[in-house]
């Protein structure tokens, strides 16, 4: 379809009513409609990404203070002091608020950072530019879904500084321990603030993934069909249309919650003597949450993945002067993880008391997404071979994602297995997976399309010379953190606990936790590298200074350098073949964008 | 004041690794960009080689390290599957992890770009997808025919002689219930639980309940060679009964009995010859998060012969008759020094 002469209506957009005209309104927009209530994507992209990071800043230093104190129980931090006050008396975390931290470091790290910060920054980013479309198809809904995200996230900082401090029932808040006030300080005020925050959270992250799936069905360019669309496209699509389907299913769970907690529903309470009496609830089944939260909580592992291995199979094919290797198998395994993404939530309930003979269908089901993603891996693999590597940050950091991917890809077979899962569940082996397949792959996806699209953004490169520091030691530095918790795990060392010294079974564990935090609290420094980087090489970095500065044969290094509201001036380009055509172009190139037309006698991919 | 100049320290050197990215940054424009590109690439290609051997030395030091601190046999004969499934598992998963990580770091090696090369294009190829699609799934049904063989061998009915004990989690301890001479154990009720005394809400008008004994202390005493069942329930929020030493697991859920069994198969005091360590214990872990005292919810599980546990048990005192005092009969006999005191719940949970 041709959207050269569609209208976006907004107060800061280009008005025509025909594409000829874009590019030539120079109007000068005020400061609060082209950097705060933004409707264009890209600004609002920024948005998300810069939000993204001062929370994945704050996470990353809850972190640090609990790894601390689990580290040295024996230590005082004074500095810990300064910055907690009371929780952190004589520089020593109280139980309580390490069980916060350790709550709060989930909440941000999965939701605020790795779900919005993510899909939010690149979604935004990458949609209309890579589909050809001027913005979303709602730019005013896309307004919207970021400020949903400011004030959820308002909300949630609120709720670190309540007198009770902020949940503490881990990220995942099962009741009846987040729905008593009784049962820990956690569940007082700060739970309320943490459900309100994670309620408005679901709105904002709807209304994004709507426009995300409708713009790409709609608004794509003339000659943009589904499958000359690139992988990134497709992984961002999948993840709305997972964010879509199973959100909902999370908002009912915490309504129920909510009516738990203040208006005397038992839906997930039954039986329960606390606080020196006997509560009336009875009937409810504290398990029901589970099955409501993982419903959403399994697809949101995805929700996290895909966008990351989009961004990974665009980069490889890129700096590999290769094409993706298998574009239809990476298609159809999206497909494959997508599906199975839905069928798979029971398996992080194998030990709740669940019917074994359901454990055995979801212990199937999961290890079946073993399959695509095997072939993802071999694609990239492949991609690889005999390709022209060129080693800039980007590429490194998908390299590294590839790494990542398969070293905690490979330990979900453990714990997809109910009869391995049967003792690793609830151990350090858990917290080891999870971390390095999407928490440290996810953020390597991630830091990937950074350094890829941060000339499309700013017009500037980042540096490379802090790409690399960063790049090694936090590669390292993820393997020396995570490796050894495998040991800790398989050894049975349960995960949350604030201290092992009491423990015959896990207190020989100390040194090496010790060890642990030391590297966690220099990867906590390595990123603060980055994050200069970043801000720095927004003013100061070096100039891009052609359209296309690495050689991509995808749409948005079609846009000017620094591409205004409607990114296109002029036409909307057409598209005459598939994504990734890096191939001899007949003059002495090595790839051929998007818009060339076929040559005569070309076969189209 | 140290504080204040840590901070100056580490701004310190974030602008001078700063300096050092700008710096570089400006040589490279003086020298030509391609020339630089090469010879960093290179310089890059050795780093991810040099990356992936030592990385594979550190896992064998890591190895070595760990290998002392690792749990001892499995104490039962599923959990001895455990292992063997386990080790089943990592090979399988250990020869893809080494294959394709070093295909993966040698290809950005050997494929790296130089002066003269250029890239081959090769977009697809079926059969190639195909192959692995299909070792993977087959690997993955071996895998899954192993691991449901096992789950059903650990969730099988327990065996009909088997001893039923009760475990209830409660914030921030386990209670443990034996069924006492009448091996029945009476009828409960949450509405009827009383910290003073009646710690698990047992309703006295059943009669099974009158020679029930209670554990405050999480003290789970089983006969080696002789199936236990255990049936799991929680006071007040969801706990999970962890036995690390038998590979084995279950939630503790409110309104929920939930059960799991095994068959201890090493006494405590063989395992302590066995690990060499005089103060060894069979651990119960608190598996799921449970609110400040977590990390302090342990029970301990004591394999005994069935001598020992017989005397152990005639030394017990009745629930009923610990927490009625009766002044009629005062001094209750069977009370030895072993007798659990009713304050222990407090000494097990927060310090």
């Amino acid at each position: 379809m041709n959207n050269a002469g569609i209208i976006i209506e907004g107060p800061n957009v280009a008005h025509g009513a025909g594409a000829e005209h874009h590019g030539h309104e120079h109007h000068e927009q005020h400061f609060i409609w082209k950097y705060i209530f933004s409707q264009d994507h890209k600004m609002i992209s920024k948005q998300f990404l810069v939000t993204g990071m001062i929370w994945a800043v704050i996470g990353a230093l809850m972190s640090v203070f609990f790894r601390l104190q689990l580290g040295f129980p024996d230590s005082t931090f004074p500095i810990m002091e300064k910055f907690l006050g009371e929780w952190a008396k004589g520089g020593k975390l109280s139980p309580e608020f390490y069980y916060a931290l350790v709550t709060m470091h989930g909440t941000i790290l999965v939701f605020f950072v790795l779900t919005a910060g993510l899909s939010g920054t690149f979604a935004n980013l990458l949609i209309p530019i890579q589909i050809g479309a001027r913005d979303m198809a709602s730019p005013f809904m896309n307004m919207l879904s970021y400020w949903f995200f400011f004030l959820s996230s308002i909300i949630m900082l609120v709720s670190l500084f309540v007198e009770t401090g902020p949940a503490s029932g881990g990220w995942t808040t099962y009741p009846p321990l987040s729905a008593l006030k009784e049962a820990s300080l956690g569940s007082g005020l700060g739970m309320d603030l943490w459900l309100l925050s994670m309620a408005l959270f679901v709105v904002s992250s709807l209304l994004g993934g709507l426009n995300y799936i409708s713009t790409i069905l709609n608004m794509r360019t003339k000659g943009m069909t589904m499958t000359r669309m690139p992988l990134t496209i497709w992984a961002l699509f999948f993840t709305a249309v997972l964010g879509v389907l199973s959100f909902p299913v999370l908002f009912s769970g915490f309504v129920l919650l909510i009516f738990d907690r203040n208006f005397g529903t038992s839906f997930y309470l039954s039986e329960i003597f606390i606080g020196g009496k006997a509560l009336p609830h009875i009937g409810g089944s504290a398990i029901l949450y589970q099955h409501l939260f993982w419903f959403l909580g399994h697809p949101e592992v995805y929700i996290i993945m895909l966008p990351g291995m989009g961004m990974a199979s665009e980069v490889l094919s890129t700096h590999s002067r290769k094409p993706i290797f298998g574009y239809f198998a990476m298609i159809i395994s999206l497909i494959g993880i997508t599906l199975l993404a839905f069928l798979v939530w029971a398996h992080h309930m194998f030990v709740t008391g669940m019917s074994p003979f359901l454990g055995s269908i979801f212990v199937l089901l999961t290890l079946l997404i073993a399959v695509p993603s095997a072939v993802k891996v071999f694609n990239w693999l492949t991609t690889m071979w005999r390709g022209n590597i060129r080693f800039n940050p980007p590429m490194l950091f998908a390299i590294g994602f590839v790494s990542l991917f398969i070293s905690g890809g490979l330990t979900g077979l453990f714990l997809g297995n109910s009869a391995i899962d049967i003792h690793l569940h609830d151990t350090y082996f858990v917290v080891a997976h999870f971390h390095i397949v999407m928490g440290v792959s996810a953020f390597f996806g991630m830091f990937a399309g950074i350094y890829h699209w941060f000339p499309k953004m700013f017009g500037r490169f980042m540096n490379n010379t802090l790409g690399y520091i960063h790049f090694f030691i936090t590669l390292i530095g993820a393997y020396l953190i995570f490796w050894p918790m495998h040991y800790e795990g398989i050894a049975g060392m349960p995960r949350r606990y604030y201290d092992f010294s009491a423990w015959e079974s896990f207190k020989h564990f100390q040194d090496i936790n010790a060890f642990i935090s030391i590297i966690a609290t220099i990867v906590f420094f390595a990123q603060l590298v980055f994050v200069i980087n970043f801000f720095a090489s927004m003013y100061r970095g070096r100039k891009v200074t052609t359209m296309n500065p690495w050689g991509s044969t995808t749409l948005e290094w079609t846009t000017p350098i620094n591409p205004g509201h409607g990114n296109w001036e002029g036409d909307i380009p057409e598209v005459y073949r598939w994504p990734y055509d890096y191939k001899d172009d007949g003059n002495g190139g090595d790839f051929i964008s998007q818009t060339t037309p076929l040559r005569p006698g070309e076969e189209s991919h | 004041m140290s504080g204040f100049i840590t901070i100056l320290l580490v701004i310190l050197v974030f602008i001078i690794i700063y300096q050092i990215g700008k710096a570089s940054e400006y040589a490279a424009a003086m020298r030509g960009q391609e020339v630089v590109k090469y010879k960093t690439n290179r310089v890059i290609g050795w780093m991810l080689v040099a990356f992936f051997v030592l990385g594979v030395y550190g896992i064998w030091k890591c190895d070595q390290y760990f290998k002392p601190l690792m749990l001892p046999v499995a104490s039962c004969e599923n959990g001895v599957k455990w292992d063997s499934m386990f080790y089943t598992t990592l090979v399988v998963t250990g020869i893809v992890f080494f294959a394709t990580q070093a295909i993966l770091f040698w290809f950005a090696f050997r494929y790296q770009t130089t002066e003269k090369s250029k890239s081959f294009y090769f977009a697809h190829s079926n059969k190639l997808e195909l192959i692995w699609t299909t070792i993977p799934a087959i690997a993955m049904a071996i895998l899954v025919a192993i691991g449901l063989r096992n789950w059903a061998a650990i969730t099988s009915p327990a065996p009909a002689d088997a001893t039923v004990v009760e475990v209830v989690g409660k914030q921030f301890n386990w209670l443990v219930r034996y069924p006492g001479k009448d091996n029945e154990l009476g009828k409960r009720d949450f509405r009827k639980i009383n910290d003073a005394n009646n710690v698990l809400g047992l309703d006295w008008t059943d009669p099974h309940n009158s020679d029930d004994i209670i554990s405050q202390k999480g003290e789970l005493h089983v006969v080696v060679g002789k199936a236990v069942k255990l049936l799991i329930g929680s006071r007040d929020v969801i706990h999970d009964v962890g036995l690390s030493h038998f590979r084995l697991k279950m939630d503790a859920v409110p309104g929920i009995t939930t059960t799991l069994w095994f068959k201890p198969t090493i006494t405590t005091d063989s395992m302590k010859i066995i690990t060499g360590n005089p103060n060894f214990v069979y651990e119960i872990s608190c598996d799921q998060m449970c609110g400040k005292g977590h990390y302090s919810m342990r029970g301990t599980i004591i394999v005994e012969t069935q001598a020992q546990y017989d005397k152990w048990m005639s030394e017990q005192q009745t629930y009923y008759a610990e927490s009625n005092p009766a002044p009629a009969a005062p001094a209750a006999p069977a009370a030895g020094e072993t007798a659990p005191k009713v304050d222990s719940p407090k000494a097990v949970s927060m310090k």
